[in-house]
């Protein structure tokens, strides 16, 4: 027997040419909490992606030993038998079952297909005994808590034998209380012999629970040693830290007068009435680019999409657009108002996927094309083909569907979009993501030539560098509050990283 | 922006074979209808091909063609509209209930249904845009809502006769000298077409296709509106509610390919959000929607209802799924964003020509039923195998 429940060697994924991961190795004691640290696309998540055989055995390469014997998931029911249980960030479950139910979601006992409800409930008991959940097993798992939700999938994981228990952000939507019993019963769960893999970004949680940390850079593993010899600023440094200047071809243009002026800015959540964004204020002047750096879940795209119309909740402020005082109620009014916003997730909010590239490009301006009752087609293939060479978008033909690009040139279709609006202020929330260095490249040339031209920008992005390498002021937030605000000059990634963990 | 690059770009030459490519689905069909039409030609010793046949073929295509032709929009922006053929009842039995017992002339007993429709389209639009309630539930509610009240209304009689005038819609023709005028017309509009496209793209710098291409297509679309209107002319010219559903396919495509609402609702189908977050209005264009097929519905039931001469209690039954059944067919998505009308004409004719076909070969009813069911299944797996391959 070896001392390893999980051993990850050379592990190296690629998506579409692009590494997610580089010859990645992860190796976790038996019985231990071995956390997971990283940057946001540092590759965390892929690499668990891996070992819970959502990329299946054949579409990466490396090595992977569960208790020293070689595996080869070719999907999660592989990797389940095996002993390897996953609970993402966001959970799993059937909020119309009970919780005795979804415990045994799929492989409920009885025979002949006929369920044996006192058996689910009898050994179910067992298992929520076991992480210390204290419902009765017949409530809908919908009236639980995100809490005591995640409490049912550790229940669940045990239940089927799992031995190495992963955990994705599990604390992102918990409160301080949650946490606190969260981490008590992963504790137990360890003394039990469970081993537990934990992704946070919550530095303090990782020195308080776990017993080895690895640290993930951009799809590389850089270190992993005990957290006895680890302290924030040690794994902070070890997160961050690279070369930035060739990468950001970062031109500053002095500012020019305010072109958005946000105030006293709150918004409430309609589905949680969670506050989201506290009392945020802050101005983007024309030809400055603004960077709001934070962490998942501190607030950045819902202070954005309300500022654009487009968030379902209650919005408080004030904004103001060149000095004038408006009310944006849609995202048709933001349009016209002069705001365009580059939305984070290019495929879901920003792209018709199966439509072609010219009318993508012109979506957003659709009003503004020339033709009285028909669009007049020449002009719009003229508006579209300039853009299209403007921003050097790599297509065959402007009749192709937007599915058929790479990733940076779909982003770039995108940023051609809100261009056509002639916005006064352009919002580009994780502009970059997802997309090769070279097209990163041409973004940010682009953003030097737009802010030169006297736009304003204001600038989304989870990448440390990329917020240090093309901001003339950073914005932090954390918590829904910005929790500080740095200069080009003064700022660094430390700084950064400590300001946006003050909030949570 | 004032960013210069020497190099012409790509999108300046636009490739034939682009070109083909993306019609392949339209072609296909045609392909497919001609198929099947010699397929019944020689089943049924020539008989399917005899003007006559022809005629009374595309006749009965046309109830199902109006439909689909407004069942496309509502399913390309992602809603379905189960409620157009008990609709089509109520719209078309109201016009005859006008006509007969209230002594109303045909047109105002047109107008009256035309505006029932959209009225109930609206009606209907409105729950599903603004009150959130699944377009499905809605329109099959409305299914069945509609179907009652044409009941009620009916007292389950058939109402007729009908005034001459309104019954001229269903069952007159276009005299053939007429036809003959419009289809000289239509090429010379169509000629007219091509080269005012070749102009502009010339004007504004574009890349012009070769003009032996244009021609080639100019002689195909030519010899297809003279053999048209050539084997119409040979029964009794172009039957009238044929005739209808060439000037709505025609409106209808121009909505869908050239104007601001057209190209929104193919956005609103293909993405939702992104259509939201670009500042399209989706509440409004989902109501226009169901009005447009609340209107195409009575349009339907004016058509049917003076073809047979009388409203009945069933008029109209089981039309919408036909009609759905032609857009599949023709190659609109249930899951939105994509189809033409074009393609949902076709697919009516295609179903259609199966009825016709069938019933000439003396093959039992039932028959139909099941190829009809059939054909729609291997289409859609086509068009899935098709897609599938051109991904990989």
């Amino acid at each position: 027997m070896t001392e390893w429940a999980l051993e990850m060697t050379d592990i190296t994924k690629e998506f579409s040419g692009v590494k997610a991961l580089d010859a990645v190795s992860l190796r976790v004691k038996k019985g231990e909490i071995h956390a997971l640290c990283g940057e946001n696309g540092a590759g965390k998540s892929t690499l668990m992606k891996v070992l819970s055989g959502v990329y299946p055995h054949g579409t990466f390469t490396g090595d992977i030993r569960v208790n020293g014997k070689p595996v080869q998931f070719r999907g999660i029911a592989d990797s389940e038998a095996s002993g390897v249980a996953i609970i993402y960030q966001e959970l799993a479950l059937v909020p119309e079952f009970t919780i005795a139910e979804n415990v045994f979601l799929g492989k409920e006992p009885g025979r002949l297909g006929m369920i044996s409800e006192d058996e689910v409930y009898q050994q179910a008991r067992k298992w929520t005994e076991a992480v210390g959940l204290q419902r009765p097993l017949s409530t809908k798992v919908k009236y639980l808590g995100v809490g005591e939700q995640q409490l049912v999938e550790i229940a669940k994981a045990l239940k089927k034998r799992a031995e190495i228990l992963i955990l994705d952000e599990p604390t992102a939507a918990l409160s301080e209380r949650e946490v606190e019993r969260l981490l008590q019963i992963l504790r137990e769960l360890r003394s039990r012999g469970v081993t537990c893999i934990y992704i946070s970004h919550k530095l303090d949680e990782v020195l308080s629970i776990a017993d080895t940390v690895t640290v993930l850079r951009d799809g590389r593993s850089i270190a992993t040693k005990p957290v006895s010899e680890l302290d924030e600023s040690a794994i902070i440094s070890l997160m961050v830290g690279r070369n930035l200047d060739e990468l950001f071809p970062k031109v500053t243009t002095p500012p020019g007068d305010v072109v958005m002026r946000v105030s006293n800015w709150s918004v409430t959540s309609a589905e949680t009435r969670r506050q989201i964004v506290r009392d945020v204020s802050f101005e983007v002047r024309a030809g400055e680019v603004v960077g709001i750096a934070g962490l998942v879940g501190s607030g950045r795209s819902e202070l954005v999409t309300s500022i654009f119309g487009a968030y379902p909740g209650r919005v408080a402020g004030d904004l103001e657009i060149a000095g004038e005082k408006v009310h944006i109620k849609d995202a048709a009014d933001a349009i016209q108002k002069g705001i365009g916003l580059v939305t984070e997730d290019r495929k879901k909010q920003g792209l018709v996927l199966g439509m072609d590239i010219r009318k993508n490009i012109t979506l957003a301006s659709l009003r503004r094309l020339p033709g009285t009752i028909a669009i007049h087609d020449a002009e719009e293939i003229q508006w579209s083909e300039k853009l299209v060479r403007d921003l050097r978008i790599k297509v065959p033909s402007l009749e192709v569907a937007v599915s058929a690009l790479s990733g940076g040139n779909q982003q770039k279709v995108v940023i051609a979009k809100w261009l056509l609006t002639h916005p006064k202020i352009l919002i580009l929330d994780e502009p970059t993501r997802g997309i090769d260095v070279g097209a990163k490249y041409e973004i940010y040339q682009l953003m030097n030539q737009l802010t030169q031209q006297g736009m304003a920008i204001l600038m989304i992005s989870s990448e440390l560098p990329e917020v240090l390498g093309m901001s003339d002021r950073i914005l932090v937030m954390g918590g829904g509050r910005i929790q500080g605000e740095l200069k080009r000059e003064e700022a660094s990634q430390e700084k950064i990283m400590h300001l946006a963990t003050r909030g949570q | 922006m004032s960013m210069n690059q020497p190099e012409l770009n790509a999108v300046t030459k636009v490739p034939l074979k682009q070109m083909l490519r993306v019609n392949l689905r339209t072609y296909s069909m045609i392909i497919a209808l001609f198929a099947i039409w010699i397929l019944f030609t020689a089943t049924t010793n020539g008989i399917f091909l005899t003007p006559r046949n022809l005629s009374n073929l595309f006749e009965q295509s046309a109830e199902t063609a109006i439909l689909a032709v407004g069942a496309v929009l509502v399913i390309v922006a992602a809603q379905i509209d189960l409620s157009v053929g008990s609709l089509a009842g109520l719209t078309g039995g109201v016009a005859t209930i006008c006509q007969v017992w209230l002594k109303m002339n045909a047109v105002e007993s047109i107008v009256i249904a035309l505006v029932l429709g959209v009225l109930l389209g609206l009606f209907q639009g409105w729950w599903v845009a603004y009150q959130n309630v699944p377009a499905f539930i809605v329109t099959l509610g409305g299914m069945l809502v509609f179907r009652g009240i044409v009941i009620g209304l009916t007292n389950g009689q058939s109402i007729s006769p009908l005034r001459d005038g309104y019954v001229a819609i269903g069952e007159s023709y276009v005299p053939p000298m007429v036809g003959i005028v419009l289809a000289v017309l239509a090429i010379l509009g169509y000629a007219y077409f091509l080269i005012r496209r070749r102009q502009t793209r010339r004007n504004f710098g574009f890349a012009v296709r070769p003009i032996a291409s244009d021609v080639v297509l100019f002689i195909v679309i030519a010899v297809v509106i003279g053999v048209f209107v050539y084997v119409m002319n040979a029964y009794q010219g172009i039957p009238i509610p044929i005739f209808i559903v060439l000037l709505l396919a025609l409106l209808f495509s121009f909505i869908a390919a050239k104007t601001r609402f057209g190209r929104s609702i193919y956005a609103i189908g293909g993405n939702l959000e992104a259509a939201r977050m670009s500042g399209i209005p989706i509440r409004g264009r989902i109501l226009s929607v169901f009005a447009l097929s609340g209107l195409m519905a009575a349009i339907c039931g004016i058509v049917l209802t003076a073809r047979l001469d009388a409203g009945t209690v069933d008029a109209g039954t089981n039309f919408e799924l036909n009609a759905i059944a032609a857009c599949v067919i023709g190659g609109t998505s249930l899951m939105g964003g994509v189809g033409s009308v074009t393609g949902a004409v076709i697919g009516a004719m295609v179903m259609g020509s199966i009825d016709d076909g069938m019933s000439l070969m003396n093959a039992a009813p039932f028959w139909q039923y099941v190829v009809k069911g059939l054909i729609l299944i291997v289409a859609v797996w086509i068009d899935i195998q098709s897609k599938r391959r051109q991904a990989a």
